[in-house]
């Protein structure tokens, strides 16, 4: 090997050490331009950003388009693609077993709106320590274009089919359930995205994120509610949003009196600059009025809606020890012979 | 008995039942006041539901047994929270029978409903204990008559006129007490055993049964013929239901995330889990060892058991008939993705909501093969409540042994009634928890794919997530894949993987509990029971040989796959029955599957549905029936 004298700039490397290279995944098999792809992109920049070491993340998913897409970022992490709307359980079982694993949920929109609606209401409702993304598109896309229950009223189909029956809004839903942090995005805006989801590694509870990600197969032509052009033409803003993680120093970035400052659980800060008249993502009932107001005029509003920091998780609610479930050595788990002796004592 | 046409009703063409054998016609043509019967008869306690007969009942059997005597209750109730007729059996045997008995020898009416059948049902020469204003005498003129004012007893023993419908049913105990001769320093013991930590309770229920005891002391001049005399047989045994024992054994082989949804009957099997644990899995610091999650439906119940064993968890569910319907799709997942779950099952009739309170032996075929597609699972089948506890840690270790769910097979019968047991064991075998890499051991290995079969047995070696080392993660899912967990179309690797979880399947053979065979090598006949049929069977087995001078070997199957002992029963014995409790012999179309062609002809079928025990009798006459005796 030939010597060289200039040494090569040394790759970057994120505050755990690790290239954004050790964050992706496999080859993504979803059609070009979906905006699942873009999705997995700020996954892969948000936890890279976040120094999340990949092995302590499990990935979660149902069935359909976007639960496919776990395979295509964090390749380092295990990942578990379950059954059609059934995500929520198996994550549940699998964060009690280990409470020190980053959850990270990917579901879509006929996986939770429709077949999963029973289990992601509960799971939303024990505000399980999880990130649980749902990519939007309204439409079936595996089954080759089927209206969903997200897809708005008036939404057609590329053949012509009209929907007619009202839109289910995931995000009303979830705060009304009481999730802890809930907030809707867009797949091509990478700032607001990228903000969102590292404000949400950040939080404790379950995060819900509806992030509308437009099916560029079955979905997004003139017509279709769920369009890049729609969201382009009818997305509004209610906050902006800026985030510092915990291990960076704090800039005020916005000014007083339009900004919300909240402090999640590991210390970081993210700052809501006021947009939205109505907006306060203290305030539960003004959030749902917010969302039911926009639904009536049309918009799709996006932004975090609702944070809550001092609700407790499931994993608090059950008071379970600090280590992982699924590791306790035998001495832990299985009582003596004392306490097994006293039992039988009682039952004779 | 009121319940009894619906059991003889459901038999079908078997005819069993109706036969009465010599011993039963000499006692029928007897006449009253004549030779004693020292503990061998059965006792019925007629009841409202929800009238808080249950302490009664368990106080009575729990006398009974602390006299030594070997007993069995069974609880016969509708589905239903309050004002439907309920029953309770117990069967005093000092053989040790400990089957359902058709035969009732005395019977205790307080249900105004059922009074007439109940008394009508009564063998001739019996004991009839009854509320005084039934005035039931008038139907029989051959049984003894015990009338008691209740009410009046009651009221003066309990001036709170609210607590008296919860004291009212210990009067019959006192009743009960006196006519049959029992040790009353026993009833009082097993009382406040009972109410061990409510003293009053105690003293009001006391007081209720020695009004009853006084009053049938003062008041009734004529001997009952049954009586309770002392014996040793119950020394160093126990009295559980098979469903705390199910979680007894769940809590001993470190169950740590429990998901379920209440169903009857398997619901006691968490409570009772929940029971244990939170005796004995809270550590100092008040933090648990366990999660228990009462889930939104069984889907999600066994969806959790899934995502927890998959995360390294000891997980478990308790569900019945309909639960299993609603997690065949999960169930196959955990089949093929190859997830370590312990699924309990205590069956009750089906089809649909079926019988929900009566027992049966009917999820064999969907249980064996729950999901689409080339499904197949290991099932444990325990016979008794000792083997509800044994084979509840023993399910604990296959799962993550052959990572893949386990099904426990109990049933209502089993779960929900009490029975007396040899003292458990304390498990001597450390906890196994299968082929888990370390971070420290993929760093010697290099590299790992999670379904290469490494050592031949057809299960592979699996990480869990958090493992540390760059190279232990892995793609779970229910589509196709190859040895690298890699997503797959390819027809070689699915059928590379499809063998090799066959092989596994085989690999299971070996592991599961042998099935119990008494054989003696002269019978050319077999008998092969598994579950609850086994306490009918072993009576049976002493009345063919008794009353028939048929000699019989029995083979108690104890789980699915089969092992190597069950085909060679069926080939030794000429004739081989297979008794079960459901209408379409399940169990023995599953043996046909791996019994040889030539030798499927031997296998013969009794069968009982009705929803009730399966009792000795049915066995004894349908066996007489086929063979032609």
């Amino acid at each position: 090997m030939a010597t060289a004298t200039a040494t090569p700039p040394a790759p970057k490397t994120n505050r755990i050490g690790l290239q954004v290279l050790d964050y992706r995944g496999g080859k993504t098999t979803l059609c070009a331009g979906c905006g699942h792809n873009a999705i997995s992109e700020r996954i892969i920049d948000a936890l890279y950003e976040m120094g999340v070491q990949p092995e302590r993340v499990m990935k979660l998913s149902g069935i359909g388009c976007s639960s496919k897409s776990p395979a295509y970022f964090l390749s380092r992490a295990h990942s578990f693609n379950s059954v059609h709307g059934r995500m929520p359980s198996v994550a549940t079982g699998a964060v009690l077993a280990n409470r020190t694993m980053q959850a990270l949920g990917v579901s879509g929109d006929g996986d939770s709106a429709s077949i999963g609606m029973g289990q992601f209401v509960h799971l939303m409702r024990r505000n399980l320590p999880m990130i649980y993304i749902v990519e939007n598109n309204g439409v079936y896309g595996l089954t080759k274009g089927q209206f969903s229950a997200t897809a708005d009223l008036g939404s057609k189909l590329k053949t012509g089919v009209i929907n007619d029956l009202p839109p289910i809004d995931l995000c009303q839903m979830a705060i009304d359930l009481g999730a802890t942090f809930v907030g809707r995005s867009f797949s091509g805006d990478k700032k607001q995205l990228l903000t969102m989801l590292k404000a949400a590694i950040a939080h404790k509870g379950t995060v819900l994120l509806d992030v509308i990600s437009p099916c560029v197969t079955f979905n997004d032509h003139e017509g279709s509610t769920k369009s890049y052009k729609y969201m382009q033409e009818h997305d509004e803003l209610v906050s902006e949003a800026g985030f510092v993680p915990s291990f960076e120093d704090i800039n005020v970035e916005y000014e007083e009196g339009s900004t919300y400052n909240v402090t999640m659980h590991d210390g970081s800060h993210l700052s809501l600059r006021k947009l939205h008249e109505e907006y306060n993502p203290m305030d539960r009932e003004k959030a749902l009025n917010m969302l039911i107001e926009a639904t009536g005029k049309n918009e799709v509003l996006t932004g975090v809606f609702y944070i809550n920091t001092e609700k407790p998780t499931f994993v608090e609610l059950l008071n379970l020890v600090d280590e992982p479930l699924a590791t306790l050595p035998e001495s832990r788990v299985r009582p003596s012979k004392a306490a097994f002796d006293d039992i039988m004592t009682r039952l004779q | 008995m009121a319940t009894e046409p619906v059991a003889l009703g459901s038999k079908g063409s078997n005819g069993a039942g109706a036969a009465k054998t010599p011993a039963e016609s000499s006692a029928a043509n007897s006449s009253p006041a004549q030779k004693r019967v020292v503990n061998d008869f059965s006792i019925q306690v007629a009841t409202v539901n929800g009238s808080g007969s249950q302490s009664a009942n368990s106080v009575l059997l729990k006398s009974v047994f602390a006299m030594g005597i070997p007993v069995s209750g069974k609880n016969l109730f509708p589905s239903n929270i309050a004002g439907l007729p309920t029953w309770y059996t117990i069967r005093v045997s000092k053989h040790g029978y400990v089957a359902r008995k058709k035969e009732i020898e005395v019977v205790v009416a307080l249900n105004p409903e059922t009074a007439k059948d109940d008394i009508l049902s009564l063998q001739p020469n019996g004991v009839a204990v009854y509320e005084e204003s039934f005035n039931l005498k008038q139907y029989r003129d051959d049984v003894h008559c015990y009338p008691v004012p209740f009410d009046k007893l009651t009221a003066a023993v309990c001036p709170e006129a609210k607590l008296r419908k919860l004291v009212r049913n210990m009067v019959f105990v006192g009743v009960l007490a006196q006519l049959l001769e029992m040790d009353l320093a026993v009833v009082e013991a097993s009382l406040r055993k009972q109410f061990s930590k409510k003293v009053k309770a105690a003293d009001l229920n006391w007081a209720a049964v020695q009004a009853g005891y006084e009053y049938a002391k003062e008041t009734f001049t004529e001997r009952s013929p049954y009586v309770v005399e002392r014996m040793n047989l119950t020394e160093g045994k126990i009295i559980i239901d098979g469903n705390a024992a199910a979680g007894m054994g769940a809590v001993f082989a470190g169950v740590t995330v429990v998901m379920w949804y209440p169903i009857t009957p398997s619901t006691s099997v968490v409570e009772s889990t929940i029971d244990y644990l939170k005796h004995t899995r809270i550590e100092a610091d008040g933090k648990a060892t366990f999660a228990v999650v009462q889930a939104e439906d069984e889907l999600a119940a066994i969806g959790g058991v899934l995502g927890a064993g998959w995360a390294g968890a000891r997980s478990m569910t308790a569900t019945s008939g309909p639960g299993i319907s609603l997690m065949a799709e999960f169930a196959g997942l955990g089949y093929y993705a190859e997830l370590p779950g312990v699924i309990f099952d205590v069956q009750r009739s089906g089809p649909s909501t079926g019988l929900p309170t009566r027992t049966q032996q009917c999820d064999i075929h969907s249980v064996a093969f729950l999901s689409h597609g080339d499904t197949k699972h290991p099932i444990l089948i325990p016979g008794s409540v000792k083997e509800c506890f044994d084979f509840a840690i023993a399910a604990f270790d296959l799962a993550e042994q052959a990572q893949t769910p386990v099904f426990v097979l109990s049933d209502l019968d089993l779960g929900m009634n009490n029975w007396m047991s040899e003292k458990f064991e304390y498990p001597t075998k450390p906890i196994n928890r299968g082929k888990v890499l370390t971070a420290e051991e993929l760093a010697k290995l290099g590299e790992f794919g999670r379904y290469r079969d490494v050592d031949g047995d057809g299960i592979g070696y699996r990480t869990l997530p958090g493992t540390d080392h760059p190279k232990a993660a892995y793609f779970t899912r229910g589509t196709g894949h190859n040895e690298k967990a890699q997503y797959s179309e390819r027809p070689d690797d699915y059928i590379h993987n499809m063998e090799r979880l066959d092989k596994k399947f085989e690999t299971i053979r070996g592991m599961v509990p042998r099935p119990v065979v008494v054989q003696d090598g002269k019978s050319k006949i077999g008998i092969i029971a598994f579950g609850t049929s086994d306490f009918a069977v072993s009576e049976s087995r002493d009345q063919l040989k008794k009353e028939f001078g048929v000699e019989t070997d029995y083979l108690r199957l104890r789980a699915w796959p089969f092992t190597r002992e069950v085909l060679d029963f069926v080939a030794s014995h000429e004739r081989v029955y297979v008794v079960e409790q459901n209408r379409d012999a399940q169990m023995l179309s599953l043996l046909k599957l791996d019994v040889p062609a030539a030798e499927v002809v031997k296998l013969r079928s009794i069968r009982y549905y009705g929803g009730l025990p399966l009792e000795a009798r049915t066995v004894t006459d349908e066996l007489v029936t086929q063979e032609g005796i």
